[in-house]
Formats: C-alpha cells, sequence, structure tokens
C-alpha cells in the first residue's frame, strides 16, 4: 500500500571530511504537514537538506520523493541539484542567497525559467512571447501575493532583512514546488517577526497546498507552527513526534542543556 | 637518437621554471590570485640585466638587478593589490593583467621596442664545460643545484621564522590569521619580495643561455611555470619545484624527438589534462565548498 | 509618472536615433572619405573589437566565467574566414609552399556566381562569417566539456592555454596545407565600406542585447550573482555555462572573421594572449555586465590608439614637440596608465552595468506635474 508521505529518508548517511554529518538518518513528510527539523548547532540539519536537495551525494542510504527513489547508493542516483529541484522540491537558504544585482521582480521570474519550453533561439528572438507574458503575470501574481508587488522595481538586496526572506520563499514558490524546505527562516527575526512568519508559513502551506520541511532554531515557531518534530544531535536521530512530545523527551533536553546553553 | 643533451638541459630549464613557479605559487596561496604580472617582472629582471651589465661591473651588476626585481615587485602589490583587498577576486585578475599590459608597454616605450641583446655574459657561469660527454655552459649544470638549495632555504625560512609562519596562517584562513593580529600587510609584502627575489635569480640564470631579452620574453617562461605551479598543486612549493622539473624536462625532450613546434602547447595539454582529472595536482589539498 | 509602456517606447525611440545617427554618419564618410583614410580605418578596426568586446561581455560579465581564451576563438574565426573565401585564382600563389593548398573552392565565389559578382560576393563573405563563428562555436562546444567545470581562475588558465594550444598548432607545418603553416594569408575580400561592418557589428550587439534581456539572459545573470542559488532555483548549470561559452565563441569567431578582413592578412603568430587581455580591459573600462560600454570603449579605444593619440609617438602631441618623450611606445604607454587608473579607482567601468536605453528613467519629477495636468 502507497503511504501518503511525499518525502522519505531512509538511513541516509554522510560524511564530509572524516566527519560523519548526518548517521543514519530516517524521516519522513506527508502531504499537508509541517515538519520540523531541530537540534543543537552543528547537528546535522544543514547537511541533512544538502542530501535531499543534491547538493551533496550521502555515502549511503537512499531518499525517495513521492515513493520513488530520486537519490540512493546502491544503485548509484545521484541528481544535480537542479534536476531534485525540478522534480518539486523548492528550498531557501540559511544564509539569503539572492540575485543581488537583479531587481525584486527578476528573481522571482528567473525561477520561472527551468520550466519554460522555449530554447535560447526562440527566447532571443522573441518567437515565444506568450510564454514570456504567462511567466511575468505568474510572476506579478505571486509577489501580490506575498504583498512585495509594491517593490517589484527594487534592487532584491535594498528590501529590509524580514521581506528578503519573504522574497527568497516567494521564489522557492516560483518554481512551483510539491514541497519546500526552509532553511532557518527566522534567523535573525524578533519574535514579532517570527510569529508573522510562522502563520506566514501555515497560510504558504494552506494556499499552495504544500508540505513544509524546516529547519528552525526558534523554538516558540516549531512548537507553535510544526506538526511534528525531529530532533537530531551529533547527525543522528534522537527524538521525533508531536510537539508535546518531543518537549516532554528527556533525551532532547539533555542534547539542548547538555551541548549548547545559548538556546 | 642521443636525448641526453635535452634531458641536461630539461632538469636546467626546469630549474629555472620553479624558480618563476614558487612566486606564483606563494601568492595564490595566500591571495588566491594568479599573479599574471609576474612573467613580466621576470622579463623586467632581464632587461635590467642586460643595462647592468653592460654599463656596471658585475659586483654592482648584479645585486641591482636583484634589488630592482624585488622593488618592483613590491611596488605592484603595494599599488595594484593592495587597494582591492576587499574587492571580489574577478577585480583582483583583472588589475594582475591590467600590470601585464602596464609592464608591457612601459618596457617598450623604454627599451625603444627592440629586443636588447645578451653581450656582456655572467662571467664563470657561462663558461662552456663538458658532462656526459655533452658541452653546455657551466649555468646548466648549476641552475637545478642553486634552485633545489634556495628552495630548501625558502622552506625552512617558512617553518622556522615568524614571518614564515604568518605566511602559513594566511594561506590557511586569512580571516582568521588577520584576526589573530598577523601583520596581514606585512606578510604579504614580503610575500611578493620572495617571489620576485627568486625571479630575478631565474632571470639572471635563463637568459644567460638566451642571445636576447624581449619585451615577450617573460611570457612563455612564466605560463609554464605557471603550470607546473598548477601541476604540482598550486599553493605547495614542493609541488611547484617538482612541476616545474617535469615540465622543463618533458618540454626539452619533445624538442629532442623533433616536435619543438608543440613544447609550449604540450604544457597546456598536460594543464588541461590535469585540471580537468585533478583540480587540485599533485600536492594539492582538497577543499569542499560550503552552501 | 511614465508607465511601463510609454518609459519602453521612450526608451526605444533613444536608441533607434542613435543607431540612425551612427548609421547615417557611416554612409556619409564612406561616401565623402577614401576608403584607406584613417577615419575609415578607426570605424572598421573599432567595429571588430566592439564585436569581440560584447561577445567576452556575455561570457565574463553576463555570466560570470572568467574566460581567457578569446584570442583563440578569434583565430580559428579569422582563419576559416581566409580559408574559405581566398579566390581560387590566388591560392596557388597564397599556398605557394603547399601546392595551392587543399581546399580549393571560394564561397564568395560560389554565391558571386549565383547572385551575380557584387551583391553574390558580399552575401558569400557574410555566410563565411558566420561559418567562422560556427567553427568557432563547434570548437567552443567541445573544449567546453572538460574546461567548464573548472572554477574562476582554474578556468581562466585552461582557456588562455587553450588559446596558446590552437595559436601553437594552426602553424604546424603538417596542417600547412589547410592553415598555409607559419606564413600568411591573404587575398580575401574585404568590405570596402565601413558602413559594412557597422551594420555586422550592430547586428551583433542587437542579437546579444535580446539574449541579455530574454529568459535565458537572466538565468545567465543568476548563474553570476550566486551559482548555487541558481542550481537549487532549477538553472542547469552545465547546460547554461556551456550556452553562454558557445554562443560567446560564436561572436568572437565573427570578431575574428572581421579582424580578420580588416588586417588584410592572417598570422597565427600575431593572436597571443595580450590580444585577449586588451579585449578584456575594455570590457572592464566600459563596465562588465555593459554591451553600450564595451561598444563605446572600443571604439574610443581605437579611436584613440590608431589615430588620435598617434602624436605621442611621433614627437609633437597638441602642438608640443617633445622628440625625446614623445617617441615610439608612450602612446601605449599612456594609455595602459589610464586603463590602470579606472581599474584600481572606478571598478565599475564607464556604464557600471547600464544599458544605453537607462539614460531614460522614471522621473519623480515628471510624475507629479502629470498628476497635477490630471
Amino acid at each position: 500500500m502507497l503511504s501518503d508521505n511525499i518525502l522519505r529518508l531512509e538511513h541516509v548517511t554522510m560524511q564530509l571530511g572524516g566527519v560523519v554529518a548526518v548517521n543514519d538518518l530516517s524521516l519522513e513528510v506527508n502531504q499537508g504537514e509541517i515538519v520540523a527539523l531541530i537540534g543543537p548547532n552543528g547537528a546535522g540539519k544543514t547537511t541533512a537538506f544538502n542530501c535531499i536537495t543534491g547538493v551533496y551525494q550521502p555515502t549511503e542510504g537512499k531518499i525517495l520523493f513521492e515513493n520513488n527513489a530520486y537519490i540512493s547508493t546502491s544503485p548509484v542516483i545521484d541528481p544535480t541539484p537542479d534536476e531534485v529541484t525540478k522534480m518539486g522540491i523548492a528550498r531557501t537558504f540559511q544564509n539569503i542567497r539572492l540575485w543581488k544585482s537583479m531587481s525584486v521582480f527578476d528573481n522571482v521570474l528567473t525561477a520561472k525559467h527551468m520550466h519554460a519550453k522555449h530554447n535560447v533561439f526562440s527566447a532571443t528572438f522573441r518567437l515565444s512571447h506568450a510564454e514570456e507574458k504567462r511567466m511575468r503575470e505568474e510572476t506579478a501574481e505571486l509577489l501580490k501575493e506575498q504583498d512585495l508587488l509594491q517593490y517589484k522595481d527594487d534592487l532584491a538586496t535594498s528590501l529590509p532583512y524580514g521581506l528578503q526572506r519573504r522574497l527568497e520563499i516567494a521564489r522557492a514558490l516560483a518554481t512551483d514546488p510539491k514541497l519546500l524546505l526552509l532553511d532557518e527562516p527566522a534567523a535573525g527575526m524578533n519574535p514579532q517577526e517570527t510569529r508573522e512568519l510562522g502563520e506566514f508559513i501555515v497560510q504558504i502551506k494552506e494556499q499552495h497546498h504544500l508540505p513544509v520541511l524546516m529547519i528552525e532554531h526558534h523554538m516558540d515557531l516549531v512548537m507553535q507552527f510544526s506538526d511534528r518534530i525531529y530532533v537530531i544531535d551529533f547527525g543522528r536521530l534522537i527524538a521525533s513526534g508531536t510537539p508535546s512530545e518531543v518537549q516532554a523527551n528527556q533525551k532532547v533536553i539533555d542534547a539542548y542543556l547538555g551541548v549548547s546553553d545559548n538556546e | 637518437m642521443n636525448l641526453v643533451p635535452f634531458l641536461i638541459s630539461g632538469v636546467s630549464i626546469g630549474g629555472q621554471y620553479a624558480l618563476i613557479a614558487v612566486g606564483y605559487t606563494l601568492v595564490y596561496g595566500i591571495l588566491r590570485l594568479i599573479n599574471f604580472a609576474h612573467s613580466d617582472v621576470f622579463m623586467v629582471a632581464g632587461l635590467v640585466m642586460v643595462y647592468m651589465t653592460t654599463s656596471l661591473p658585475m659586483q654592482y651588476a648584479l645585486p641591482i638587478v636583484v634589488v630592482a626585481t624585488v622593488a618592483l615587485g613590491f611596488i605592484i602589490e603595494r599599488v595594484a593589490y593592495k587597494p582591492l583587498r576587499t574587492a571580489p577576486r574577478m577585480s583582483l585578475m583583472i588589475s594582475a593583467i591590467g600590470v601585464s599590459y602596464l609592464i608591457q608597454n612601459l618596457a617598450y616605450y623604454l627599451t625603444g621596442g627592440l629586443a636588447k641583446p645578451v653581450t656582456n655574459l655572467i662571467p664563470w657561469i657561462s663558461d662552456t664545460i663538458t658532462i656526459f660527454g655533452q658541452v653546455t655552459k657551466r649555468v646548466t649544470v648549476i641552475t637545478p643545484i642553486l634552485t633545489v638549495l634556495i628552495v630548501i632555504g625558502l622552506v625552512a625560512l617558512i617553518k622556522n621564522t615568524k614571518i614564515g609562519l604568518g605566511m602559513r596562517a594566511a594561506a590557511r584562513d586569512f580571516e582568521a590569521a588577520q584576526l589573530m593580529g598577523i601583520k596581514i600587510n606585512g606578510v604579504i609584502s614580503f610575500t611578493f619580495i620572495v617571489g620576485s627575489f627568486l625571479a630575478s635569480i631565474g632571470a639572471m640564470l635563463y637568459f644567460t643561455n638566451f642571445p636576447s631579452v624581449a619585451i615577450g620574453s617573460g611570457g612563455m617562461p612564466g605560463l609554464n611555470a605557471f603550470v607546473a605551479a598548477v601541476f604540482g598543486g598550486i599553493g605547495s612549493i614542493p609541488g611547484a619545484v617538482v612541476g616545474a622539473f617535469i615540465i622543463g624536462i618533458c618540454q626539452e625532450l619533445i624538442k629532442g624527438l623533433g616536435a619543438s613546434a608543440f613544447s609550449d602547447a604540450f604544457t597546456f595539454v598536460l594543464l588541461i589534462i590535469i585540471l580537468c582529472v585533478k583540480p587540485t595536482g599533485l600536492f594539492g589539498e582538497k577543499t569542499i565548498d560550503k552552501v | 509618472m511614465l508607465t511601463d509602456k510609454q518609459l519602453r517606447r521612450k526608451q526605444f525611440i533613444l536608441v533607434l536615433a542613435v543607431c540612425l545617427v551612427v548609421l547615417a554618419g557611416a554612409i556619409i564618410l564612406d561616401a565623402t572619405l577614401p576608403s584607406y583614410h584613417i577615419i575609415i580605418k578607426v570605424i572598421k578596426k573599432g567595429a571588430v573589437y566592439a564585436t569581440v568586446a560584447v561577445s567576452m561581455n556575455l561570457l565574463n560579465g553576463f555570466t560570470g566565467l572568467f574566460s581567457l581564451g578569446q584570442a583563440g576563438f578569434m583565430l580559428l574565426g579569422a582563419y576559416t574566414y581566409a580559408i574559405f573565401s581566398i579566390p581560387v585564382a590566388q591560392r596557388a600563389g597564397v599556398y605557394m609552399y603547399y601546392d595551392g593548398g587543399i581546399v580549393q573552392f571560394s564561397i564568395p565565389e560560389f554565391f558571386a556566381g549565383i547572385f551575380g559578382e557584387s551583391f553574390g560576393t558580399g552575401f558569400g563573405m557574410i555566410v563565411t562569417l558566420i561559418l567562422a563563428g560556427v567553427i568557432a562555436g563547434l570548437i567552443a562546444l567541445l573544449i567546453g566539456l572538460p574546461v567548464l567545470r573548472l572554477k574562476s581562475d582554474y578556468l581562466a588558465i585552461a582557456t588562455l592555454g587553450f588559446a596558446e594550444i590552437v595559436r601553437a598548432l594552426f602553424q604546424w607545418a603538417k596542417l600547412g596545407p589547410l592553415t598555409n603553416g607559419s606564413n600568411l594569408l591573404r587575398a580575401y575580400p574585404d568590405f570596402k565600406h565601413c558602413t559594412a561592418y557597422i551594420l555586422i557589428t550592430a547586428a551583433v550587439v542587437a542579437i546579444m542585447f535580446l539574449l541579455v534581456n530574454s529568459s535565458y539572459g537572466r538565468a545567465f545573470k543568476a548563474i553570476r550573482d550566486d551559482e548555487v542559488a541558481a542550481e537549487a532555483m532549477g538553472i542547469n548549470l552545465a547546460k547554461h555555462k556551456r550556452l553562454s561559452f558557445v554562443i560567446s565563441s560564436f561572436f568572437a569567431g565573427v570578431g575574428g572573421g572581421m579582424l580578420a578582413m580588416y588586417m588584410g592578412t592572417v598570422q597565427a603568430l600575431s593572436f597571443k594572449s595580450a590580444m585577449t587581455y586588451e579585449i578584456l580591459l575594455l570590457v572592464v573600462i566600459g563596465g562588465i555586465g555593459s554591451l553600450t560600454g564595451s561598444v563605446f570603449t572600443s571604439f574610443v579605444y581605437v579611436a584613440a590608439v590608431e589615430w588620435l593619440l598617434r602624436g605621442l609617438d611621433s614627437g609633437k602631441f597638441l602642438g608640443i614637440s617633445a622628440p625625446g618623450i614623445f617617441k615610439n611606445g608612450f602612446r601605449m604607454a599612456i594609455v595602459s596608465i589610464l586603463i590602470m587608473v579606472v581599474v584600481l579607482f572606478f571598478s565599475k567601468g564607464i556604464f557600471g552595468d547600464k544599458e544605453l536605453h537607462d539614460l531614460v528613467k522614471k522621473q519623480p519629477k515628471k510624475a507629479k506635474e502629470v498628476k497635477k495636468n490630471a
């Protein structure tokens, strides 16, 4: 029987230069869920993201999307990140990575490039005008929905920090994903902004019918807005479950209190 | 076919390449910059040698060559690279190309654009001797020995002195070294001074075997030495030396086999192959890009 | 405020006006000056440099790939043009050491046979120029497979090496029947009028402009700005880098063919890395990421070096006579110092990443007036 999970990691291990950054990690994200991946600094969360998105090829294990293995070590399936995105997994970055010389509008528009059917010839000589027009309309619509349309001609990097985060999410949405990965979306935000971001994520999930997997440090955000939580430490899964289950888990408390005292 | 003379000159040329290659590799190690102007510094050293040896006695002429070359290297760094410390790497590389262009044009103006004949050879090293039954100049034998000695001295300097420690720290992590209180500008200047010093020695040895020095004379040896540095693993001094000897010997052997038109092209074929197979070279360290 | 549509129309009118003025100027000059006049020469060479500079800007400026192989691709284009356009009757003389060479036809002559002498030759020359680009592009496709996987400075040095290999290969005596070895190629046709050069360059710049403002151009810029983000947004790095490399090399090949035309003779020896450096510095001074800058700087540079500053080399400049200082090489020394000043202190170049049409902007002042009137 097919389960309704969209993403499943099976025993994924990733060694980086002699360090086991992710160790035998298994997790799944189901349709309609917001799932959080948490853990102390250096626990291997971003490495896990980089495995899922094809930046790194895991040293062991496999990863399934809609029940199809798209990354695996035996047989070797090693897609490039753009192939993973094309398949339907979009991401944001921990340190915002917008295209700095481009306007807000072009940042989102360019993310639509990969699904376009034109080739370099027809695009250059404007033979696929309808396609370009469609892309522009969709971009405008997306920006409007995210309340960013008024900034469309501004340089992406001239936006205030919180809006840059939002723009990065809008750019990810422009790739028409089936799963959204957010890498520390609330980094550097105050409690007020963080709460707004949480509501924003829920809104995205409902509007776009989009399951979300996020890495986050802000416990308020994680506990309030996620359906399930995975906790990793030293690359290993130490707990998983609903927010209340995880909060009560002794291992989690130990990991956070023992390893880093700033959480 | 007798390849012995080509082997001998290959070792010699390899030594000269090594002296230039170390200059490339030291600078790359710290600034991550291909110093395109380095081959022109080498050419200038050759020109200064021609002018000085024809007007002054040897004991004054040769030190002046060294001092002038070192001064040039130092000034280039201060004027063209230091202001771009925080600029993107591409700007630095463009500046290096600009300096190369400038030096060549200035040299053209000052020399009148004609190749300067090497008339007053440095005595003793340009005497003819016989080795393995082959007649050659003494410089051919001296070069590899001198090169190895100088490089050993350099490695000892980097291992055992404070400035050497600074160089190693800066090569490993530029920003961290700065934070740890290492005077980064001093270290970088020193690196250029060492590189130019070696280039001046290399130029004196190299041009002794040539009839003249021209504006473009630095180009091919410079590129060959750079390829040697990449081949050996850029940033690594032993790598640069080993790479230089391998390239020098291979090139001369190719000439010996009658394909001299391809001796330079060979270098680049080797370069493209090594870059595609093992971009970090023979002795280079692998790095992982952070996302 | 100007609406987007009004703005675009105004920008279009400006660009069109500038193009028409330049074209009219070229036609008038062609009609009044003999073809060996220095101004005609300057315009021709400026057009050649502009073509190559624009092609290099696509790669180094818009895609962020630091390639130094331009001279190699120009060489391929120049030789392709020369080899396929030398009249058959001349081949015995040009290839005197190689029994007239192995290529025994001429594309311009072929078309002259179909469309008549003047139009057919010109048409054939254009076809040969396109072929020059195609050959350069095909070689770029091959060399790009291994080379484009390299990161910034390694790419620079590998492409530089490629150009040197091509240069050595084309001088190789065994290829003599095709390339004439280390001897000159000559006696091929050239356009007499500088208007032809201007039209070709205008076509190249127009295509380039359309490309960089298309969806693919945006993808190139995304790669330049942040490769990791570009890949994560579904842009296939290998494919787009290859595309940019091949297109850039295509136009470098066309530019090389034009250079061959302009010079009248071709020799592999002259396609040194210094040629690449010269073009690169023009791109930088014009502004990395500005086509207008590349074109503008090319013409100004060629005019200065070939014409206006000649006096610096021959003893007398602006009425000042100083043969001791103004001697051979002074001109280039001054020019290269100026270049260094721009590189160090105006690193954005003259135009930054702005284009000609950016001179027309949405002006807030005007916006107020419009509101009042309404």
